[in-house]
């Protein structure tokens, strides 16, 4: 048996039409198997609510007198793009206020604006014939506006990887706060209910579809900027009249640390046409697999701690390397399960009929990372090779002496077999000579918790130990932990003096 | 029941070195959990649990030793407005303080809250405080 769209939207037009929401489909399929439920549901609506960074809202003011081609414009202080005509601007979600004590950004412009709050417009030009004005200021509330269309370019990502840390400090990072040591794992997506879980294959989610938006009658404009649903992570672009949309799904939030980011509802019904839905949108948080990632590296491929599902991380504990630890989400289930709900409900009601999209979305794209033209420097581009070092075993005043004739502050200190065991620097053999010069060796002065990095590591990487641990130099190691190198803070500099490679 | 002790060295009742939770402790035999300390050179904070029945008991005591007692009936308050119950604060609380319901709501138990403050910060909609 199949089912056609026109039959479905007769039935949402006269009240019959059998809506469910995603997460009751499991337990529908089970009792009536795929044939009975194909019989008995016409839609299943999906729904997610959570942190979505790559959004925003395109804005038509109206021309003022005398009139402005607006070439910078600002609102509440946050700066939207202007490069687009004379009086059209777009406020991403995630773009910052320059002027504010608190964290302040696009995405609280944007729920001030739906809230029905006043936002300040500032513009500035340079004035041609036919727009004389240099600048404006004015106060505007939503409806003062002739259009505000939200496009985002990035929404309703298929499942997210997990989040976790493997180093020994706390990392504020956009999946929120990781604590040192594996402390905790936080997770993103609403699992069964993702609208994008329900239709892998892209059958029945592609352009031109309507779509529950914060509230609004949206629409999906096509796949998603960095759309890889060949490796699971499709993404959509959609687009909604942010006149339409209600505050309790647009929410504007501060990752500590990080910054700015929106909250969106965004939902997708999804019309039941044959067996194939039935199965796709019947998935379970068991099906929906991910993988635990350690953001302590600071790479873009980083590396796998543990694989899991959405039930695992919904439970509130997963293993990793057999120790337990807590999980928690980002994205509200409970505003996804009122995002599904609501959209049932408007369907039920009448208010919303279904459509096949006009273009589909490849299922099987994979993103694929940055072409770089440009070499990234690496610490063996600039690292200092003429090491000079002692062992643990020498005496206070000859390293003092060392310090003093190589004109350095750091000074690693090596085993009997040459290998990295800790690191001496001019306060500590000042330090030692102030209290009472009881202590003779340098094993007794050196610091055995070495920070130090590897000749292949980008530079970008080493100069963020230096400042996160507050030191002035690194011992460069390579794979057996011998030194073959030391990176100061001086030979970072080199990089800045115009000896930047192209 | 949390009482947050403040010491100050300022005070003309400043007590100084005195051992004072262990003398309340000797003195009336309750037993009192100290869940947090801070100690700097002008003042000290200190956060203990007390059995409730004892709780009056306890604070006049140490009010009378020259200790400042607060009780904190609700450690840290959820604003309703601005939680969307993500559950963001659940795996960074030490104590446990935050859970789902069934319905995926946000409960907040704040009575295991050792007032460490992680949670304010990482909350992504500010809806989390201490109460003063």
């Amino acid at each position: 048996m199949e089912k056609s769209l026109d039959l479905i939207n007769a039935r949402i037009r006269d009240g019959s039409a059998r809506v469910v929401t995603a997460d009751e489909m499991p337990g529908i399929v089970d009792e009536l198997g795929e044939e009975g439920a194909l019989a008995e549901v016409d839609v299943v609506t999906t729904g997610t609510f959570g942190a979505m960074c790559s959004s925003g809202a395109f804005f038509n003011f109206g021309h003022a007198d005398p009139p402005i081609r607006m070439e910078h414009v600002w609102l509440n202080d946050v700066e939207a793009y202007a490069g687009i005509a004379a009086v059209d601007a777009y406020l991403g979600a995630t773009q910052e206020a320059v002027s504010r004590d608190q964290v302040y950004g696009g995405a609280h412009v944007l729920e001030e604006l739906v809230a029905g709050g006043t936002v300040e417009l500032r513009a500035t030009s340079h004035g041609t014939d036919c727009y004389p004005r240099r600048s404006i200021t004015t106060e505007l509330l939503l409806e003062d506006m002739n259009q505000a269309i939200m496009v985002n370019p990035r929404n309703s990502y298929q499942r997210y990887n997990a989040a976790s840390n493997t180093t020994d400090r706390t990392l504020n990072t956009y999946m929120g706060t990781l604590l040192p040591r594996c402390g905790n794992v936080s997770y993103s997506g609403a699992g069964t209910l993702s609208p994008l879980v329900n239709d892998p294959e892209f059958r029945v989610i592609g352009s031109g579809v309507p779509i529950f938006l914060a509230g609004a009658e949206g629409m999906i404009v096509g796949e998603g900027t960095q759309h890889s649903a060949g490796g699971g992570f499709g993404t959509l672009m959609v687009t909604g009249d942010m006149k339409q949309m209600h505050q309790e799904f647009l929410r504007a939030a501060v990752m500590n640390g990080y910054g700015v980011t929106l909250y969106l509802g965004v939902g997708v019904p999804i019309p039941v046409l044959d067996t194939g839905i039935v199965r796709s949108t019947a998935v379970r948080d068991e099906d929906i697999l991910t993988e635990i990632i350690d953001y302590g590296t600071p790479r873009r491929d980083r590396p796998s701690l543990a694989r899991v599902s959405y039930a695992d991380l919904k439970s509130g504990s997963v293993e990793i390397d057999g120790e337990t630890v807590r999980t928690s989400p980002l994205s509200s289930y409970r505003g996804a399960r009122a995002v599904a709900q609501e959209l049932k409900a408007r369907i039920e009601a009448g208010k919303m009929e279904l459509a096949l999209p006009t273009r589909r979305i490849d299922p099987t794209k994979r993103g694929r990372p940055m072409r770089e033209t440009a070499v990234t420097p690496r610490v063996r581009d600039i690292m200092n090779r003429q090491v000079i070092s002692i062992t643990e075993d020498e005496e206070i005043r000859v390293a003092a002496k060392r310090l003093l004739r190589g004109e350095t502050n750091h000074l690693p200190v090596l085993d009997g077999n040459g290998t990295l065991v800790g690191i001496i620097t001019t306060y500590d053999v000042s330090k030692a000579v102030v209290n009472d010069g009881r202590l003779r060796q340098v094993r007794d002065i050196m610091t055995r918790n070495v920070i130090k990095t590897i000749p292949d590591e980008p530079v970008d990487i080493a100069a963020q130990k230096l400042e996160q641990n507050n030191i002035s130099a690194l011992p460069v190691v390579d794979a057996t932990n011998r030194v073959v190198g030391i990176l100061s803070a001086i030979d970072l500099g080199k990089l800045f003096g115009g000896r930047r490679r192209q | 029941m949390k009482l947050l002790l403040t010491f100050s060295r300022k005070g003309r009742a400043d007590p100084g070195r005195e051992p004072v939770i262990a003398r309340v402790v000797k003195e009336t035999g309750v037993l009192i959990n100290v869940e947090k300390a801070n100690i700097d050179s002008m003042a000290g904070e200190v956060l203990i649990d007390v059995p409730d029945r004892s709780a009056d008991q306890i604070r006049q005591r140490l009010e009378e030793l020259g200790v400042s007692v607060h009780v904190m009936e609700n450690a840290i308050a959820r604003d309703e407005g601005e939680c969307i119950d993500c559950g963001a604060c659940i795996s960074i609380c030490p104590q446990e303080v935050f859970s789902f319901d069934e319905e995926w709501q946000l409960r907040v138990n704040s009575e295991r809250c050792v007032l460490c403050g992680k949670c304010i910060q990482a909350c992504p909609h500010g809806a989390l405080s201490q109460q003063g």
